[in-house]
């Protein structure tokens, strides 16, 4: 049966039969973490396995002394009595979906994933399997994302009307994968690209691995007399109000998240613009992509499990709420937290 | 319509002024003045009325979004408006129609929609909405639904329409005051470089507001130069005489001539071309009676014998803007009086002008408004006597000057979602204060906090939330706070027995705990006293 494959205990979810756990939260001697997003990827573990595409973020996040073996997608791995591949989750640079068989049964942790296309990851595959767990961060028939290339159109769009006004604009999205993301759809024709330090580091990382992203120069490097009224500054969302933001003088601010889609989260954050541009799946492609595993049960974890958990159920599909510790995108906003 | 939506977007999606204005500026440059034209009166808050049931668009939204009842009112409570919540879970729009600009909207099919059978609504109202993107769905939504707003004051609205023809901000808010109708020829008299469109009869003029005075009134200079009278609480109106019409206008621009015949009276006895400006108050003998009396005269469309013989009313004038056909707003504030007293002198039934309050300095000034609460007024207004009439709020030439409110410690008993900026967060309270050992509902509150105490607040109600009955939240008596208000009456409609003026919340009072909160007795008291006040005067 799928569900003796994999368990949630006090550390995390574990195989029994290949005795590691996915993303645990508490010191494991075997973690396989699905990407490098802190509450993923924590430190502690005595060995990591992660993707090939991952492993220079995971090793950024881990720490040099950590022990991390990584496994091409698709590259087939036996640890105890399962069977291991990853595959591509399209979340963040070297996201995976942990791919476990034992005895014929297969079960699939997602991890964070999203169906949308990203140039600055692998896209996501289905993979057949008994047992699917998907994350439920955005699992409300309210959120639909618009289409990535007319996000970088209005993004594109506000920076020129920036420029227009004699104002810098500042891009605020989380320094691991939305920055990037963010700035492969920036059209550096327009002007110089900046990047916040932390932004910049990471941004590096994906260069190195073959990721192809417009030319940017790092902040704290450029001398003291740049015109930042025509410039794109990408920072995380921490910068916004910190004394840092002040040298740009005359500045607008944008923030990338999915939870730009309500109108009420965009005011409260009391922002110039938001933009609907999300890693996360949303409603439709939640629903397309569970019918897609053909799984006969899904485990819904963090954001809104109870609600798409009881909307499955109503479907005749066989479906529970698993307790992580996962937290989806929280994008330095509590408030948000609290509310999913 | 696309057009005006992107306008919308576009003030919605700033905190900035200027932005505010230059989107609006661009619309009114580049606009056909019949779209225009009722651009101009959304913005103002000239909403039409409701068009459709909200519960019965829910329901449509819901069956054609294909998801359960159940499902919908989960994504309503993370929304936390209606509108917007069905904008968000109706499929994605099929083809894209033709457009259809805004005048089209507001003249024809708004008010099909709202003339129509359900079936035949539910039909327009879904080919609507999938001809529409997100943004276009929500703008409906609301204009439909009777709720629509916009981050801009009229104030704003007035300066990109004259920013956008080139004419002064008073004309164009001149222009708009009184009864107009969106039209292609209204918004072209409206930016006309001539006058053509002053001659109106009915039209007022914009009214002169006050700001709260900041610091001590001795910084205002040499109190010689001020003219100081009492701040009444009532309703604020121009009767306006021309034509051999009168017209008596709130200042919320609504036309209140009816409501108000002693006041239309007036009118009879002035002569044309007189615009007054001063509030209209129920009066008795000798002095106002509390604004609770004039609550009864006001939201009634007609006024039956009896109730006129119960709250008689009265204006006290305190300003002319008009005589003999004349605008008098630039002559200076003692010159206008000098030609209000003359109006009062022929003793015209119904209007008194507002007298003024003398004092040879302001600590002697100080003490007379010690007497506002036994007279039934707020305070003082100081005018400054070389003033011309101003057009809004504008700091300089009148400051109100009030006395400080009466104050109460409650307890939070209830919380409900706010709307607009607020939907989604728990904003509206309902404070109650001990009756014996009960706390007793008392007064509702939802404003004068932080947004950051509002966060706060609303992260504690979602811990603490015992009952839910539908956007309302039933919460663990625990916080208190101080509540200001103007005034306090008996009332059986209240479970206290008791109704308060303006309440707001004036501080949280983290340091108190709830069971030391104000009992119903002390406030009882309160009253008492201010009437045993009120007697003595």
């Amino acid at each position: 049966m799928a569900k003796a494959i994999l368990r949630v205990n006090d550390c995390g979810i574990y195989c029994e039969a290949g005795g590691f756990y996915v993303d645990p939260w508490r010191p494991v001697d075997r973690a396989i973490v699905t990407h490098a997003h802190s509450d993923h990827a924590r430190v502690g573990m005595k060995h990591y396995l992660c993707s090939a595409e991952g492993y220079r973020v995971t090793r950024r996040r881990l720490g040099d002394d950590a022990s991390i073996e990584s496994l091409e997608f698709g590259e087939q791995k036996t640890i105890g009595s399962a069977k291991v591949s990853l595959h591509p989750a399209g979340h963040i640079l070297g996201s995976a979906q942990v791919r476990i068989e034992v005895d014929g049964q297969i079960a699939v942790v997602s991890g964070d994933y999203k169906t949308d296309p990203d140039p600055t990851t692998a896209p996501f595959e289905p993979i057949r399997c008994h047992l699917f767990i998907t994350e439920s961060t955005f699992g409300l028939p309210i959120y639909r994302w618009p289409d990535q290339a007319s996000v970088f159109a209005e993004i594109n769009a506000w920076w020129r009307a920036n420029q227009a006004a004699g104002r810098a604009s500042l891009l605020m999205g989380y320094a691991l994968g939305k920055a990037q993301r963010a700035l492969s759809g920036l059209d550096p024709s327009i002007g110089d690209i900046y990047l916040h330090g932390s932004v910049h580091q990471l941004t590096e990382l994906y260069r190195e691995q073959g990721v192809n992203l417009p030319a940017t120069k790092l902040i704290s490097e450029v001398g003291p007399k740049v015109d930042w009224s025509q410039a794109m500054i990408v920072a995380p969302p921490s910068a916004s109000g910190s004394p840092w933001v002040r040298r740009f003088g005359d500045h607008s601010t944008a923030f990338c998240s999915g939870w730009m889609a309500v109108r009420g989260t965009r005011r409260r954050r009391a922002l110039d613009r938001g933009f609907v541009l999300s890693d996360h799946v949303d409603w439709p492609s939640l629903l397309s992509t569970i019918q897609a595993t053909q799984a006969q049960e899904v485990w819904v974890t963090h954001g809104y499990r109870d609600t798409v958990v009881r909307y499955l159920t109503e479907l005749g599909m066989k479906a529970k709420v698993l307790e992580t510790q996962f937290e989806g995108e929280l994008d330095d906003q509590p408030l948000e937290v609290a509310e999913a | 319509m696309k057009r005006f939506a992107e306008l919308y977007s576009a003030i919605d999606a700033t905190n900035k002024t200027n932005e505010k204005v230059a989107a609006m500026v661009q619309y009114f440059s580049t606009a056909p003045p019949e779209d225009a034209a009722w651009a101009v009166a959304l913005l103002v808050g000239r909403r039409p009325r409701r068009a459709v049931n909200s519960t019965k668009m829910a329901q449509w939204a819901t069956e054609l979004a294909g998801i359960p009842g159940w499902l919908f009112g989960e994504c309503y409570d993370s929304v936390g408006d209606l509108g917007e919540t069905i904008s968000l879970v109706l499929p994605p729009k099929g083809q894209p129609g033709s457009e259809v600009p805004l005048h089209e909207w507001m003249e024809h099919r708004l008010p099909e929609l709202a003339k129509v059978l359900e079936d035949r609504q539910r039909e327009l109202l879904t080919h609507y909405w999938m001809e529409l993107d997100q943004a276009g769905r929500f703008l409906l939504n609301k204009i439909i639904g009777g709720a629509f707003r916009v981050g801009v004051s009229q104030e704003l609205v007035i300066r990109a329409i004259a920013q956008a023809s080139a004419l002064d901000p008073p004309l164009i808010a001149h222009r708009l005051m009184g009864e107009w109708i969106p039209s292609a020829e209204f918004f072209k008299s409206l930016v006309s470089p001539t006058d053509e469109g002053e001659s109106v009869d009915s039209r007022p003029y914009p009214f002169c507001l006050a700001h709260p005075i900041e610091g001590s009134p001795s910084d205002l200079g040499p109190i010689e130069e001020w003219h100081a009278e009492w701040k009444w609480d009532g309703i604020r109106a121009q009767v306006v005489k021309r034509g051999d019409r009168t017209y008596v206008w709130s200042r919320g621009e609504e036309l209140i001539t009816e409501r108000f015949p002693e006041i239309e009276g007036i009118g009879s006895w002035l002569p044309n071309g007189t615009v007054l400006d001063g509030e209209i108050l129920a009066w008795q003998g000798e002095s106002p009676t509390r604004f609770g009396e004039l609550q009864r005269r006001i939201g009634r469309k007609s006024v039956s014998k009896q109730l006129l013989a119960a709250v008689p009313v009265q204006l006290v004038a305190f300003d002319i803007l008009e005589f003999e056909g004349k605008d008098l707003r630039q002559l200076e504030l003692r010159e206008r009086r000098r030609i209000l007293n003359e109006i009062g002198n022929q003793a015209i039934a119904n209007v008194r002008i507002s007298p003024t309050v003398f004092a040879d300095s302001w600590e002697a000034l100080a003490n007379e408004r010690e007497a506002s609460r036994s007279r039934n007024v707020e305070g003082l207004m100081l005018k400054r006597l070389d003033s011309p009439y101003l057009v809004g709020r504008k700091k300089g030439a009148w400051w109100k000057w009030k006395i400080d409110p009466l104050t109460v410690d409650a307890v939070l008993i209830y919380a409900a979602r706010g709307t607009g900026k607020r939907a989604a967060l728990y904003t509206d309270y309902t404070f109650g204060v001990w009756d014996g050992d009960r706390l007793v509902t008392f007064a509702k509150a939802y404003s004068g906090l932080t947004d950051e105490e509002i966060r706060q607040v609303d992260a504690w109600v979602r811990r603490n939330s015992v009952e839910k009955f539908g956007p309302v939240r039933t919460v663990t008596p625990e916080l208190v706070f101080e509540l200001a208000f103007e005034g306090i009456q008996l009332s059986n409609r209240h479970k206290s027995g008791l109704a308060v003026r303006f309440p707001r919340i004036l501080r949280w009072r983290k340091d108190k705990p709830y069971t030391e909160a104000d009992r119903l007795e002390d406030i009882r008291a309160m009253l008492t006293q201010l009437e045993s006040e009120g007697i003595s005067d």
